[in-house]
């Protein structure tokens, strides 16, 4: 379908482009921006007046539970919520059940989202098999079949040994390697940030060096065998201390903070809140104080919801057994827009922190809106407030301490190769 | 330093009306409401002297004792207590390995409210499970955290204020030492609460540094990993059960030298004041944590906190009954 979207306030961070024009889309691509040509004949107008439009957005982890077993959000139920949340771009993170160590998960997978038709959908290969850290996966394989990353999830990679050589073997294939780290015995069993508040909850507590040291390894790994590697959730200062070292040192790598870092901090968790119950645990102020400022300075390529949708009935459960993770694709721009209210960055650098930054992670082509490209597009009402209710939510996932947050940036439509696939 | 007092506790213990309704932790409380319990736990100390130990007060009411731990002390003691408010009392021991593959624990507590029963006394391995049972129920019945995982115990601290302020008088005068593994102990963390809220003006916690860690200071108290030193003029010890499964952890090389380090004995407690009382929340591990003559000789208050621990419990039960709806005889 010919669509005008007429009168809104184009940002473009891959050509630089901020200003208010029209945008023709035709064939499923941007026809044209700014200078419409005189006879291009529109089939649906979209009112642009008052709205943002810039790319879709890129979600590089996005846990689906397909395969899995039904009880929490599923493939179907997650990608209507990308979709709703302006999320065109999504790569699946491998810890389903199973998990994708096999070609037949990534087939699965790309079967699923094919049929459903909302977002485009990445898979990403495990890259040890089981996610257990002991054997290498099949990459090869898993990248015939399609998936355009290796990654643990939210597993690290105890064994450094085998660490090492699933990065040597990974560097053949030239596709991005995602990495959780964290030194998994120092993490122990920890459920929250260990400090005094854990301390006077009596949970047991994950020290913030635990990802240090982790980072710090498999930095050094990584170099060790010249493979680029993305640093998934960075959530303390030493852990971006170690990552600008290793930049200083020419080492090749790229590196994500989840939106909920930004945002929050052990505080949150109040009193066994497990709505905050994440991985890596949300830290002290100072530690997120950091990672703004890292932010701020252009030290993150990323900014990730880490969506995990968990079904309610994971509600009952206490704080010690609660899974980790926070349902929030949805709010992943509204989100980003508060970190842009309060000054942390502007409109436009927030955007390629969801657009180019994680495309240019996970190596995908650079989402644009210059003419010629893919009619992606997210397109969003930058002024207007309102107030969260999990609820009212598309994701079946309700763990997000959102609720009540007041927030803007409401998604009004959302297109995929030109089809709008969402309309609010 | 005890900022982190001061966190709040969201109101879950107290409802709209600001009365009290649960007993789920000591942080949050308001000396007076502690205050109040001692002292109406002072009258049932009373009863429990009679011939006829029973007061009507609980009578249509029913307890529910919900243990999804051992316990043989707490769980007697609450049911004594219930029984002698006359309160209808069902016991329910849940092993935790059956419930995880079975119902969770709100579903558990949502069958009981079926029922219609008036309170839950809850003991559960792991932190807040009180709180969530706490807010699931709201103002339908009161709830008691008779012990979450390492977070809070909080008759037992009551009971132990109780039993401090009945030999020593008030808190604001006495430097009171909890000796163990003060990281790991609910009760610990409750006893610290209470005695602050007390005005307790010094507070040390005494222990190695893989049971005692430092950021333990931020509740206020003074951390010490010498035994004498942190002894030293104490006018209350109170000492902590070890778990052997702290040895297993390597926090501990063996219980032999624990013991050489930490172990109370009648010797090592001369560094206190004179006549020094000492507590222990039970049950005790004779030659680790204490020697036999000291738990037996004539400072220790051991038994005597048992039978203040049955008065608390009453006296907790009633206030809690007190602020719940429904008609009244």
């Amino acid at each position: 379908m010919r669509r005008l979207l007429r009168g809104a306030h184009i940002i473009d961070p891959a050509t630089g482009f901020d200003a208010v024009a029209d945008l023709a889309i035709a064939g499923g691509r941007i026809l044209a921006r700014g200078q419409i040509p005189g006879d291009f004949m529109a089939e649906e107008v979209l009112d642009g007046s008052g709205l943002v439009a810039c790319p879709g957005l890129v979600e590089m982890a996005l846990q689906a539970h397909t395969p899995g077993h039904g009880r929490d959000g599923d493939l179907a139920s997650e990608l209507r919520a990308a979709v709703a949340g302006g999320v065109v771009h999504v790569a699946l993170s491998p810890d389903t059940d199973p998990c994708a160590d096999t070609a037949g998960v990534i087939h699965q997978q790309r079967a699923m989202a094919a049929a459903l038709g909302l977002a485009k959908v990445y898979p990403t290969g495990a890259l040890t098999r089981q996610l257990a850290g002991e054997a290498l996966s099949e990459m090869a394989t898993l990248q015939e079949a399609g998936a355009v990353a290796f990654s643990q999830g939210g597993r690290a990679v105890s064994n450094g040994a085998l660490l090492r050589l699933a990065l040597a073997y990974a560097a053949d294939f030239a596709l991005p390697v995602l990495l959780h780290s964290e030194d998994a015995l120092l993490a122990a069993d920890g459920v929250m940030h260990e400090g005094a508040l854990s301390v006077r909850l009596g949970l047991a507590g994950r020290t913030a060096i635990a990802e240090q040291v982790g980072v710090m390894r498999d930095l050094a790994i990584a170099q060790l065998v010249d493979c680029p590697v993305h640093l998934r959730h960075l959530s303390t200062m030493a852990a971006l201390d170690a990552v600008q070292a290793a930049r200083r040192r020419g080492q090749q790598l790229t590196a994500d903070v989840s939106v909920h870092h930004l945002l929050l901090t052990e505080q949150d968790v109040g009193l066994f809140n497990t709505r905050a119950k994440v991985l890596p645990p949300l830290r002290p102020g100072g530690e997120r104080g950091a990672l703004r400022q890292a932010l701020a300075q252009g030290q993150i390529d990323v900014i990730s919801s880490d969506h995990c949708p968990w079904g309610v009935d994971r509600m009952g459960q206490t704080f010690a057994q609660a899974p980790f993770g926070i349902a929030a694709v949805e709010l992943l721009l509204p989100l980003t827009l508060r970190l842009v209210d309060e000054g942390v960055v502007d409109l436009a650098t927030a955007i390629g922190l969801l657009t180019t930054g994680p495309a240019r992670a996970l190596g995908l082509p650079t989402p644009s809106l210059a003419p010629g490209a893919p009619a992606d597009l997210c397109i969003f009402a930058a002024d207007q407030y309102f107030v969260v209710d999990p609820r009212q939510l598309v994701s079946r996932g309700k763990n997000l301490p959102y609720g009540q947050w007041e927030l803007r940036g409401k998604v009004r439509y959302t297109l995929v190769d030109g089809h709008l696939v969402y309309r609010a | 330093m005890r900022k982190a007092l001061h966190f709040g506790d969201a109101g879950t213990q107290h409802g709209a009306d600001g009365r009290l309704r649960h007993l789920l932790s000591m942080e949050g409380l308001r000396d007076r409401e502690i205050l109040h319990i001692l002292d109406t736990a002072e009258s049932f100390l009373e009863i429990g002297q009679r011939v006829i130990k029973k007061t009507p007060t609980l009578r249509g009411r029913t307890i529910v004792n919900l243990f999804f731990e051992n316990s043989t002390r707490t769980r007697s003691t609450f049911e004594l207590a219930a029984k002698r408010l006359s309160a209808d009392v069902l016991n329910i021991a849940v092993s935790t390995s059956s419930q995880s593959k079975g119902e969770s624990l709100l579903d558990t507590v949502d069958n009981l409210r079926a029922m219609h029963v008036d309170g839950f006394v809850i003991r559960h391995p792991e932190a807040g499970a009180a709180h969530q049972v706490a807010r699931h129920v709201g103002g339908e019945a009161l709830v008691i955290n008779a012990g979450d995982g390492q977070h809070a115990h909080p008759t037992q601290a009551l009971l132990d204020v109780f039993t401090i302020r009945h030999y020593r008088g008030p808190m604001e005068n006495l430097v009171v030492a909890i000796v163990g593994d003060v990281l790991h102990s609910r009760v610990a963390r409750s006893q610290i609460y209470a005695l602050s809220i007390l005005g307790c003006p010094e507070i040390r916690v005494i222990g190695p540094r893989t049971l005692v860690p430092a950021e333990l200071s931020a509740l206020g108290v003074h951390v010490y990993h010498d035994l004498d030193a942190g002894l030293q003029g104490a006018d209350v010890v109170c000492a902590l059960r070890l778990q052997r499964e702290r040895m297993e952890a390597h926090r501990l090389p063996s219980l032999d030298e624990y013991h050489r380090r930490f172990g109370l004995t009648s010797q090592r407690l001369e560094k206190a004041a004179p006549g020094a009382l000492v507590l222990h929340p039970g049950p005790i591990n004779r030659g680790v944590e204490i020697a036999s003559e000291l738990a037996d000789g004539p400072q220790s208050v051991i038994l005597a906190q048992v039978t203040h621990g049955l008065a608390v419990r009453m006296a907790v039960l009633t206030l809690l009954a007190g602020a719940l709806g429904g008609e009244e005889e």
